[in-house]
């Protein structure tokens, strides 16, 4: 598809003059804003006023130039011959690294030789953070199923996530139960909250699905938060056993290593899963739903048990991660699952592609990791976070990595009898 | 032979608006009927209450599947006598819905299609973001049945199951033309193939009816000839009957065997083309009454 604009058409140096002009008013525009708290400044003790022009000056100039190449960027993007060319380098990246066995083999070895030896190279602090930005990755993944997949947005995911954390909580405070054991039920409970929130919400759609979840979310929470014989209220429920080392013995640290493997093999293990759940009959029903519900139906799909399944499998994720989060710190409270972590969790899909499972590995990364990375610009932390946010949705609205649709070889004796130059045209 | 899709009295209310007015009409095995009319006669909605979206005030489908056993679907006016007595005792604010649930008596749009009617949409409605084949595939899901487990597990009966989701839908593709574009994106596909794609797609649910909505509208001549031949080699080789619902009157009087026309909710005439091009009413529907000065 050849999209020809009309910016493309106008010719370069009219159209730059019009993009300096444009970004001037902005950084007039913005040094009338912000004149009152960058240029004068009144002391009360010496009762005298100051004039600081200099950051009138760098704010204009700084302005500008962030102005400019944010225009630049765009119309860049907005060009079609830019654009269609971008797609295709990438796409020809993307396809030589899954076509090309030279190249990801290799690749994949050096990773999981990275992800292998990991804990024994970096300090427990960095083993740790690996933890929770592979717990993230999960999470992403199980969001994925109702999101990406069946497009259903949910932003109460994290009722899911505490149902898992607090079943693994009171049953090993209560009796005793331990990690390994919890783990599968935990699973188990936040699929059926799953059904328990799909129903109320099967006729729902867009936002007043977000709106119901939203609020499922936060019934959660304030139960935790408020019902204090139940679940010890805010103080949380301190002293939960690490998952179970068979007795080895394992050290602080040891356990450290020993989760971090865990997480490993449960990210591996929900990749495998939701990718194969993507390509199947399920996976092919979701995706119909979230493209068209009507027509979704009219081809023989129940809309209600394919909603529920996906809400189901989605929680099942969320529940598992609760278990270890559970696990991990040893101590929770509602605190933790407040709307914050269901918005990082969204975050994690969108950015990182809708139903995309690399994508979602690589989006939890980035939102993970980089806000702890970025820890060193301390109190500009978030404003570099917020910032490389709103860049990517700007210039991929499709996500860091856009979801690939499975591809099929047509065995060659299946020839088209006639209408043979129709078909010209789709080739 | 009965009659493989049987409407008897089939009305839908919108609020005081009475959009199907005591429809009857049926399709005989092996016949390409059209259902006409001018522009807000009632037939997407007809399309939409035997297709299950609606739900009809009143009425009754009977469908006789070749080879299965019949399906009377039934929606009465009334509900039952028994229905009634129970309701009398029922505290006012209670009535209304209990004896709308007793009344509950249509089916949902995918057990519509388990039956075996198929059908396509008036405004395309593909998958836009799924791939030509995934359109088709996913029109398979009603025919099999692998469920999580099997998709975690790739289990033989699922893989063995899913081999053969392909290939009967790349059987679809090849028979509407569209063999060769199996890997595009439904979306990037001219005009006229998302057409054939839709009614591949409807195939795909191996209906014994197969319900057109408009299908030639936005066609040029030639693909309208072409949809043509489409229609008439399905029903041929396929022996699936086909309503449906056309404004291009020369697609009509050349495929179908039988003509229904609607015009303001009721039907005004049957039969075949050369009656239904010569009848007054239709004329009079279409064109408007003459004036007598």
């Amino acid at each position: 598809m050849k999209a020809v604009t009309t910016n493309s058409k106008r010719p370069l140096p009219g159209l730059v003059l019009s993009e300096i002009a444009k970004s001037a008013v902005v950084a007039v525009w913005f040094m009338f804003l912000t004149f009152p708290i960058m240029v004068i400044r009144i002391s009360p003790l010496d009762n005298i006023i100051e004039w600081r022009w200099m950051n009138l000056l760098s704010v204009g100039a700084g302005t500008f130039v962030l102005s400019f190449l944010w225009r630049y960027l765009l119309e860049r993007k907005e060009r079609g011959g830019g654009h269609n060319e971008a797609l295709t380098w990438q796409k020809r990246v993307g396809l030589r690294i899954r076509s090309d066995r030279r190249i990801h083999v290799p690749g994949l070895i050096v990773l999981a030789v990275f992800a292998v030896i990991f804990p024994f190279v970096f300090s427990s602090y960095q083993t740790s953070i690996m933890i929770t930005a592979l717990m993230y990755v999960m999470l992403g993944l199980g969001l994925n199923i109702v999101v990406g997949l069946a497009g259903l947005l949910d932003l109460g995911y994290v009722a899911f996530f505490a149902v898992g954390a607090y079943f693994y909580a009171l049953m090993n405070h209560h009796f005793g139960l331990g990690f390994w054991a919890a783990l599968p039920f935990a699973g188990a409970l936040a699929a059926v909250f799953g059904i328990l929130l799909g129903f109320p919400v099967l006729r729902l759609r867009g936002d007043y699905l977000a709106i119901v979840t939203l609020g499922f979310g936060e019934i959660i929470r304030l139960i935790l938060e408020n019902w204090n014989e139940f679940s010890f209220g805010p103080s949380g429920i301190a002293g939960i056993s690490r998952p179970g080392d068979f007795g080895i013995g394992l050290t602080l640290q040891g356990h450290t290593i020993y989760l971090y493997y865990i997480m490993i093999v449960l990210v591996l293990l929900t990749m495998v899963v939701v990718s194969r759940l993507r390509n199947s009959r399920i996976g092919r029903a979701w995706i119909a739903l979230r493209e068209d519900e009507v027509a979704c139906q009219a081809m023989g799909i129940d809309k209600t048990k394919t909603k529920l399944t996906a809400f189901a499998l989605g929680a099942t994720w969320a529940g598992f991660v609760g278990c270890i989060l559970a696990a991990k710190t040893t101590f929770i409270n509602p605190a933790s699952f407040t709307f914050m972590e269901s918005a990082i969790i969204l975050s994690i899909v969108v950015l990182g592609g809708m139903g995309s499972i690399i994508g979602v590995v690589v989006g939890a990364f980035i939102l993970i990791l980089l806000p702890e990375y970025l820890r060193a610009f301390s109190e500009y932390r978030m404003l570099a976070f917020g910032a490389s946010m709103v860049l990517i949705m700007v210039f991929r609205p499709q996500g860091i990595i856009s979801g690939i649709r499975q591809r099929y070889v047509v065995r060659p004796e299946i020839e088209p009898e006639k209408g043979g130059e129709e078909d010209a045209a789709c080739a | 032979m009965p009659p493989v899709l049987e409407v008897k009295g089939l009305t839908m209310d919108f609020g005081g608006l009475r959009a199907l007015d005591g429809i009857d009409l049926d399709v005989s095995q092996g016949e390409i009927a059209a259902l006409i009319g001018p522009n807000g006669a009632g037939k997407t909605t007809f399309f939409n209450c035997i297709t299950g979206m609606y739900e009809p005030t009143s009425g009754a489908m009977i469908l006789n599947p070749p080879g299965r056993p019949q399906m009377i679907v039934n929606r009465r006016s009334k509900p039952p006598a028994a229905v009634r007595a129970v309701s009398a005792v029922l505290p006012q604010s209670l009535r209304e819905p209990f004896m709308r649930l007793s009344m509950r008596r249509m089916l949902k749009p995918n057990v519509v299609t388990e039956h075996g009617l198929a059908r396509t949409f008036q405004n395309i409605r593909l998958f836009k973001n799924m791939t030509v084949l995934e359109n088709v595939m996913v029109a398979r899901h009603c025919r099999t049945g692998a469920g999580i487990a099997g998709a975690v597990f790739r289990t033989e009966n699922t893989v063995r199951e899913e081999r053969e989701i392909v290939e009967f839908s790349l059987r679809m593709l090849e028979k509407v033309g569209l063999s060769k574009c199996v890997n595009e994106p439904a979306q990037e596909l001219p005009y006229g193939a998302q057409r054939r794609l839709e009614i591949a797609r409807a195939m795909a649910t191996e209906p014994f009816l197969l319900l057109l909505d408009e299908p030639a509208a936005g066609m040029n001549p030639r693909e309208t000839s072409e949809l043509d031949a489409l229609i008439k080699r399905i029903r041929d080789e396929e022996g699936i009957s086909v309503l449906l619902i056309e404004h291009d009157m020369k697609l009509v009087m050349s495929i179908s065997e039988r003509i229904y026309v609607m015009d303001y909710g009721k039907m005004i005439a049957q039969g075949t083309p050369r009656e239904i091009a010569g009848d007054e009413k239709v004329i009079k529907a279409y064109l408007g009454e003459a004036f007598d000065a």
